[in-house]
């Protein structure tokens, strides 16, 4: 390894190089003596014998060296020096460059996350989604079990199907026997999901086929994150039981760590554990129930197994003309799960990426003015013999350190932005758990990095490198003329910052009136000042009705607290899960499928006042409505439109199962989400209907959460000590959770447009004022020609002003074509809405006319006598 | 390749090898005698030469170069090669006659 060695030992070559050189000439001069010149001329006659001393010696230690790598060690370290002489400078140019890399890394790894990387599953381009083919609400997507017996029996292009339990979060687990009581949430799957998934617990083992029946051995697998939280991830819990409800279910396992359920399937939620879900007769007859997925077989596309669904269901149909919910979607599952996101996510990729542009524009700027500076040292190098690309090449590397060291910080605060990111549970975004800094973001950083060296650098690398060496190396330059070129560059530049900055206000701004408005949606019901508490008792009734006063003494008990104005029951809140059923008005005869679908909620009297959900006509349910008495309903306008169209709803009777009678019709609630209208809608009494489990106790309180805590946990525990009691949230929690990713994609949205316009006004400022100092000599003469300071602050100003308005009327144009790309995430205002364009017009305005003020300013302050001078 | 000769014959430092060409060339060549040391250190840093110090006859002290193995066996190569190339140059001088 003769390099290596040559490495180390090249100090010592050298000088044994300059001596052997020396000791031949010292003999060659000799020689020459001898032959009798004196000394004077021997010495000259073996030089020239010799030939270049200097070059031959520099060629014999080129033989060392790596060119390639002796100069780039060269540019490297002189740029360092530079850099570090102009220490401000270089400490914001790498500030605003780690700002900007650290957020598109950032950025990338969400998408990486959400809509990129494949699911961390075996073989997850073969996942599908068998969804329903209903129109709206949960139920319409779900499946009944039967569907997925018959589905998995009969087809051939999957390899299996499997499911879970989509309603989990009508039922609550209460673990009694460690501590507090505790809810939990589970969720129940069929035999072969985790296994067709690929999912093995990394503890324990899967679910046996005893577990999976009907009336099964009850078992549970823990999932990774409560096993972290609350058994402190001690092994040993495998093979124990722990008490849910009334029943022990043995733990079977844990689940591993990079399979969150949650994260995936139902974002924004919390999920414990997973139980069995009984493919049987008797899940079937609860309804359309499962979130079926399949695995195709290797080689089948979605449209063949479509395909083969419809006709398998075309036979299970004519096989049974009865049967009902027989319908199939199939969709590629990364699509089905994250697919909404695409826009919302493509706009912020796109929107870090300009706010990254303007950085680096404005890098180059700075750089460029930097350059005025330096044209002495470059005429200098290029004089003695620098060619121009060797001086690129040094302005280049100058660029690349910058960028690297603000990598370096971009990968930083990337890494605290993907931290956050993965710690919320707020958002209800798909796979945020899983966004990281890995080989990919890194690799992304990498190339962010040489972009922008190469983006901000080449500009002053090329100008530079071009000046004409006489006019830079004479001293006395009378700053009329030079720089234009660069003046006019600069301006390029700033005008294309003011234009990006405009297109990302614009945008920011449309969706910052979007979520407004969302936010100023009338509900249907009031959010403000109410809590919900999640109540299920363990105790058994005999009958509907005492367990419905169980509950309605709970109510009154909870109304008795000072500050609590009304309480009420129900079993569905809004924003939350809804099940659909069928009902029909009496003596209608209704084609199969064509009966009316509705969202059937269970609540006490009192509930519409306490949510504040308004009565249009007729009354609330009241205690008199009990078991013995007349089956009454409410139904809400949508209903009453619906089932009973052109005529007044009250009175009439709605049939299922039993006959009801309309008593009132209140207003449409948006139930499912802030952006779409409710449907049909209909409140059944708890004393009356029994279909109904855990159930939310609303309380309508003026005392904020903290004060009325303590006297809820009292009274649920004076009606059952057993209670759980801190499972409770507040209506406007409830309401944000469903805003959330909107809310999310606003906030950085945000973020960049207030970055880009500091950015653009930081150009703005920064060109004018070295446009003023450039110009100061000529300003000085005119001042002293008898232009007043005002005239001179004016005309700077107007200067300002016109490359604002240039930047101005370019973003503008972009900003339309961008916020007509965007029209699918905005929400209740159109893509031109004049007030957001108008605005960003206006202040986009202000911030240039700011940024010029203090350089005008300082020019109408130039005294003529001083600037002559120094001209 | 003439300088990896001469080695063989006797190690020998930077000015005794211009002075065995000369002689050893009738004075026929004249090289540049400072174009010997980077082509030296060339064959220094491919392993065909060592170089150590040492006392000459003239009490000078000077840097001497010992043909290696390696420079031995790249010297038969080149030689090799240099005898086909001539043969061949003298065959296409040989066609006809001038």
């Amino acid at each position: 390894m003769n390099w290596l060695r040559s490495l180390f030992h090249r100090r010592q070559l050298y000088r044994d190089l300059a001596e052997e050189i020396q000791e031949h000439l010292d003999e060659a001069q000799e020689a020459l003596m001898q032959k009798g010149m004196s000394p004077r001329e021997a010495r000259e006659a073996a030089r020239k014998q010799f030939g270049n001393v200097a070059s031959v010696a520099e060629s014999g230690r080129e033989t060392w060296q790596w060119p390639a790598l002796e100069t780039f060690l060269m540019d490297f370290r002189y740029a360092l020096r530079q850099l570090r002489k102009d220490l401000s400078f270089t400490i914001v140019a790498i500030l605003i460059l780690g700002l900007g890399i650290g957020a598109t890394t950032a950025v990338f790894s969400v998408v990486n996350a959400v809509l990129i990387r494949p699911l961390p599953f075996r073989d997850p381009q073969r996942l599908a989604r068998v969804a329903n083919t209903g129109d709206s609400g949960l139920s319409s997507v779900t499946s009944r079990s039967s569907n997925l017996a018959d589905w998995k029996r009969m087809s051939s292009s999957f390899e299996d199907l499997a499911g879970y339990f989509a309603f989990y979060d009508y039922q609550r687990f209460t673990l009694y026997g460690k501590g507090e009581p505790e809810r939990l949430v589970g969720v129940g799957v069929t035999e072969s999901f985790l296994p067709m998934l690929g999912v093995q617990p990394t503890l324990g083992r899967q679910f046996v086929h005893e577990e999976c029946v009907w009336k099964g051995r009850p078992a549970i697998l823990l999932t990774h994150g409560f096993w972290e939280r609350r058994f402190a991830s001690d092994p040993s819990i495998v093979g124990q039981s722990l008490t849910l409800d009334n029943t022990n279910y043995s733990v079977v396992g844990v689940l591993p760590a990079n399979f969150d359920f949650a994260s995936v399937f139902v974002p924004g939620s919390r999920v414990d554990f997973l139980l069995p879900f009984p493919v049987s007769r008797e899940t079937d007859r609860q309804g359309n129930t499962l979130a079926i997925f399949g695995r195709m077989k290797p080689g089948v596309t979605v449209a063949k197994a479509q395909a083969e669904l419809d006709v398998i269901n075309d036979q299970l149909q004519k096989a049974d003309p009865n049967r009902w919910g027989l319908g199939a979607a199939v969709s590629e599952l990364r699509g089905q799960l994250t697919g909404r996101y695409r826009d919302a996510l493509t706009l912020l990729a796109l929107a870090v990426g300009l706010v990254l542009l303007i950085a680096c524009t404005n890098l180059s700027s700075l750089l460029l003015s930097r350059a005025a500076s330096r044209n002495k040292e470059i005429a200098i190098r290029s004089a003695i013999g620098a060619g121009r690309l060797r001086l690129v090449r040094q302005l280049l590397t100058e660029a690349f350190v910058l960028a690297t060291a603000g990598g370096v910080i971009g990968v930083l605060l990337a890494l605290l932005l993907t931290r956050s990111i993965r710690a919320t549970q707020a958002v209800t975004i798909p796979l945020l758990h899983s966004v990281r800094i890995d080989g990919e973001a890194l690799l992304v950083a990498l190339i962010l990095v040489l972009g922008c060296a190469l983006l901000f650098g080449i500009a002053p690398a090329l100008q530079l490198s071009g000046s004409k060496d006489s006019d830079a190396l004479r001293d006395s330059s009378r700053g009329l003329s030079e720089g234009q070129g660069r003046v006019r560059t600069r301006s390029a530049l700033v005008i294309a910052e003011v234009a990006l900055a405009c297109v990302l206000l614009v945008s920011a701004g449309l969706l910052l009136r979007s979520f407004y408005t969302l936010l100023n949606v009338d509900l249907g019901f009031q959010p403000a000042q109410r809590v919900s508490w999640r109540v299920e008792t363990n105790r058994r009734f005999e009958t509907l009705t005492e367990r419905a006063r169980f509950y309605l003494r709970l109510i009154e008990r909870v109304k008795e607290i000072p500050g609590v104005v009304t309480a009420g029951l129900t079993d569905t809140l809004p924003l939350g899960r809804n099940r659909e059923w069928s009902i029909g008005a009496k003596g209608v005869v209704y084609r199969d499928g064509e009966a009316p679908d509705i969202y059937p909620r269970m609540v006490s009297p009192g509930y519409l006042e306490t949510m504040g959900i308004r009565l249009r006509k007729g009354r609330d349910f009241s205690t008199n409505d009990t078991a013995d008495s007349r089956r009454v309903i409410l139904i809400n306008q949508a209903a009453e439109r619906a089932i009973f169209p052109g005529q007044d709803a009250l009175g009439k009777i709605l049939v299922n199962r039993e006959e009801w009678v309309v008593v009132g019709v209140v207003d449409n609630v948006r139930h499912s989400s802030l952006e779409e209208n409710g449907g049909s809608e209909v409140y059944f009494p708890i004393m009356q209907m029994g279909d109904w489990g855990a159930t939310d106790l609303v309380v309508r309180s003026t005392l904020p959460l903290s004060a009325l805590n303590g006297p809820m946990r009292i009274a649920l525990h004076e009606m059952d000590s057993k209670m759980p009691v801190d499972d409770f949230q507040t209506l406007g929690a409830v309401v944000d959770r469903a805003v959330s990713p909107r809310r999310f994609v606003l906030y950085l949205l945000g973020a960049f447009a207030i970055t880009a316009v500091i950015l653009a006004s930081l150009g703005i400022y920064g060109l004018i004022s070295y446009s003023v100092s450039r110009r100061a000599t000529e300003i000085g003469i005119r001042m002293a020609l008898g232009a007043s300071p005002q005239l001179v602050r004016k005309q700077i100003l107007r200067h300002t002003l016109t490359l604002g308005l240039a930047g101005i009327l370019l973003g503008t144009i972009g900003a339309i074509i961008v916020s007509r790309l965007m029209a699918s995430l905005l929400f209740g205002i159109s893509s031109t809405d004049f007030a957001t364009f108008a605005g960003t017009i206006v202040l986009l305005f202000l911030v240039a006319a700011t940024a010029g003020f203090l350089p005008a300013m300082r020019a109408s302050r130039i005294e003529p006598r001083v600037a002559l001078q120094e001209g | 390749m003439m300088v990896l000769r001469l080695l063989h014959r006797r190690p020998l430092h930077g000015y005794a090898i211009v002075q065995e060409i000369h002689a050893v060339s009738d004075e026929l060549l004249q090289v540049e005698e400072g174009s010997l040391y980077p082509a030296l250190q060339r064959l220094l840093k491919d392993g065909l030469v060592t170089a150590h110090w040492d006392v000459s006859t003239t009490n000078r002290r000077v840097r001497v170069y010992t043909l290696t193995p390696a420079g031995l066996g790249h010297l038969h190569k080149e030689i090799r090669r240099f005898e086909s190339m001539l043969e061949g140059i003298r065959l296409v001088l040989a066609v006809g006659t001038l």
